[in-house]
């Protein structure tokens, strides 16, 4: 099999420029799978990192019904409002380990003469545990009854240093709103969330951010539970209890994480395939490549295979040489379309350093598989063409 | 070595068939050196590929070395020429992307020897037609007379009883023609049975016998040192 192996290296050899060309189809194939599987695995990888960094056992509720996306409270109309006893009657449930109610508008953070518009939360001061934030500096509000407010605030890191530079922020007044509140705390830088700055921010008391933008309700609920394996269980209890409250009507929408990333793995698995109909489009159309250029091959070596005939080859040797010839033109074009793929990515992400781009390197070693099959198959044809010639016919041919 | 009753071989051309070979009783013993000549379309070199177990008869019987093979597979057919016969061409039949080394070594790939055992016997087969500086030269880099012994090292290399030549020097000048010639006869000295297919009357004078094909039929036997000219042997 080396023998033979090292054969078809010295045929696809013999022919470089054809050769190359007859690879270009598979190569071209290739490598743009490769790249789009790149850009799909990076994507994937980041939004994945992008919600785990919350933790992963979390749920949500928003008011008002609604099955995938839609307007909560305007069509069919919320009859009771989500409340803050509403959180808190959740707090209860078995398993449960944090509850988070959150209410947020933009507004007017101004302080040191310097204003800024940034997104507000209105929070419980439990968020450090169950968002995974860090506090750089002081800490939130005390806990206590979330119904009443305080006046005292976080500022996000980079807000705090819009508004106050290198001073110290801990204990200077900022005016949110038009209301005036305390600096308690700065918070840990942590970055971007989709798109969204959240260092850019300010969190104040659920309780003032309710009266602040004037909201009659509030706007989601984080359920955090222990473990993933809780996560039927908390869910049906949180329906259950919010169903009791609000009147027997269930006019809430109840989202788990699983059920975020579920849609998320659906969306992928879209991409997924439409790259699997542009790969399988374009290893048929680099298969046909080889396929014409091994036929051509066959009826220019007629000579050569009735010599080799002649010397003690069989019908099936000679069908060997020929598919083999046809495998290493298709895994050698393969192994170009990876290099390349992966040399356009590692340039797309010099050029967008902030595109998520990862190439597995399972994904590669497949492709360079796949390359050699679809050789392999593309070979049958022009193989068995040479395999069936009548040795004196091909000996004849001069 | 070889014994031929009744071979008949008819194929079809243009519609028409064309009677190749009828009823071709023939005997060479081994070590036996044995010319073929014959008009073009006689039939000389369907009998030499039917010798070769390149073609099978459509009946009659061919026992060589004390079997029957007119009747073997395609398989056994190969298996017979890759370890019992050689072939020499008129027009070499190297193979133009391997080096002399590497087109001697082929016929020992295909059998699946050890490659140390086929790096020694390549060795020893250019050096008996004095190639062996010519390990590593594609056949484009070498003159006729050298491919011709290329291809004959090639053709001795699995050391086959039988060797047979299709016009061996039809391609070559007088003095690579004699050099072939030459290492032919040296090979047949040594014990290998040698047919070889001329249309040259000084190609056959040095067989030990000359058979005399006309459409397919044999019509003289003579021994080689009575070949005169061509015209005189086809004469009916």
């Amino acid at each position: 099999m080396r023998d033979l192996i090292r054969l078809a290296f010295q045929a696809v050899a013999g022919h470089k420029l054809r050769s190359l060309l007859s690879m270009l189809g598979i190569a071209i194939g290739i490598a743009s799978v490769i790249l789009l599987t790149s850009i799909g695995e990076g994507t994937r990888r980041y939004i994945l990192g992008q919600f785990a960094q919350f933790g992963t056992n979390i749920l949500s509720v928003v008011p008002g019904k609604a099955e995938t996306v839609g307007l909560p409270g305007v069509l069919g109309g919320t009859t009771h409002k989500l409340t803050l006893d509403d959180a808190l009657a959740l707090q209860r449930l078995a398993g449960v380990e944090e509850i988070v109610a959150n209410a947020y508008g933009t507004a007017r953070v101004e302080a040191n003469g310097r204003g800024r518009s940034v997104y507000v939360y209105g929070v419980t001061p439990n968020i450090p545990a169950a968002w995974r934030f860090r506090v750089r500096q002081g800490g939130f509000w005390p806990a206590g009854d979330p119904r009443r407010g305080t006046q005292l605030a976080v500022l996000g890191p980079k807000l705090k240093q819009e508004l106050f530079g290198e001073e110290n922020a801990l204990g200077r007044f900022v005016r949110i709103g038009g209301s005036r509140f305390r600096v308690s705390g700065i918070m840990e830088s942590k970055g971007q969330f989709i798109g969204i700055d959240i260092d850019d921010t300010a969190y104040i008391p659920v309780a003032n951010a309710l009266r602040l933008f004037n909201l009659p309700e509030i706007t989601e609920i984080h359920v955090i539970y222990a473990h993933a394996g809780l996560a039927d269980g908390v869910e049906r209890e949180v329906r259950r209890v919010l169903t009791a409250r609000h009147n027997g009507k269930e006019d809430f929408t109840v989202t788990t994480q699983k059920a975020m990333l579920d849609v998320f793995g659906n969306v992928m698995n879209v991409i997924t395939l439409a790259v699997g109909a542009i790969a399988g489009i374009s290893l048929l159309v680099g298969a046909i490549g080889i396929l014409t250029m091994m036929w051509i091959a066959v009826g220019e070596r007629t000579e050569e295979i009735g010599l080799v005939r002649a010397i003690g080859a069989t019908r099936r040797q000679v069908q060997v040489l020929f598919l083999t010839e046809a495998a290493v033109l298709a895994t050698l074009g393969g192994a170009f379309g990876v290099l390349g793929g992966m040399g356009l990515a590692a340039l797309l992400r010099f050029a967008i350093p902030g595109l998520p781009i990862h190439t597995p390197m399972t994904f590669a070693v497949l492709a360079v598989a796949i390359s050699t099959a679809t050789g392999l198959l593309a070979g049958v044809l022009p193989a068995r063409r040479a395999a069936a010639l009548d040795p004196i016919e091909a000996l004849r041919t001069e | 070595m070889i014994r031929l009753e009744k071979i008949c071989r008819t194929y079809q051309l243009g519609g028409q068939p064309v009677h190749a070979l009828v009823d071709v009783d023939e005997h060479v013993p081994a070590g036996e050196h044995v010319a073929i000549m014959g008009p073009s379309g006689s039939g000389k070199s369907t009998l030499l590929y039917t010798l070769g177990c390149l073609d099978r008869p459509d009946s009659g019987s061919y026992w060589l070395a004390g079997r029957e093979v007119a009747r073997l597979s395609d398989e056994e057919l190969t298996d017979v020429r890759r370890h019992h016969i050689g072939f020499v061409f008129q027009s070499f039949h190297l193979v133009p992307r391997l080096t002399a080394a590497e087109n001697v070594e082929l016929p020992m790939v295909f059998a699946g020897l050890p490659r140390a055992e086929r790096r020694e016997r390549v060795e020893a087969a250019l050096a008996s037609v004095d190639l062996s500086d010519r390990l590593d030269h594609r056949p484009d880099q070498l003159s006729g007379g050298e491919r011709q012994r290329v291809a004959l090292a090639r053709a001795t290399v699995m050391q086959p009883r039988l060797l047979l030549a299709d016009e061996p020097t039809g391609n070559l000048d007088t003095s690579s023609g004699r050099q072939i010639l030459d290492l032919l006869d040296h090979l047949n000295d040594a014990g290998t049975t040698l047919v070889v297919v001329t249309h040259d009357p000084s190609v056959a004078r040095r067989a030990g016998r000359v058979i005399v094909l006309v459409d397919g039929h044999v019509v003289r036997r003579l021994p080689g040192g009575e070949v005169m000219g061509a015209a005189d042997l086809f004469a009916p």
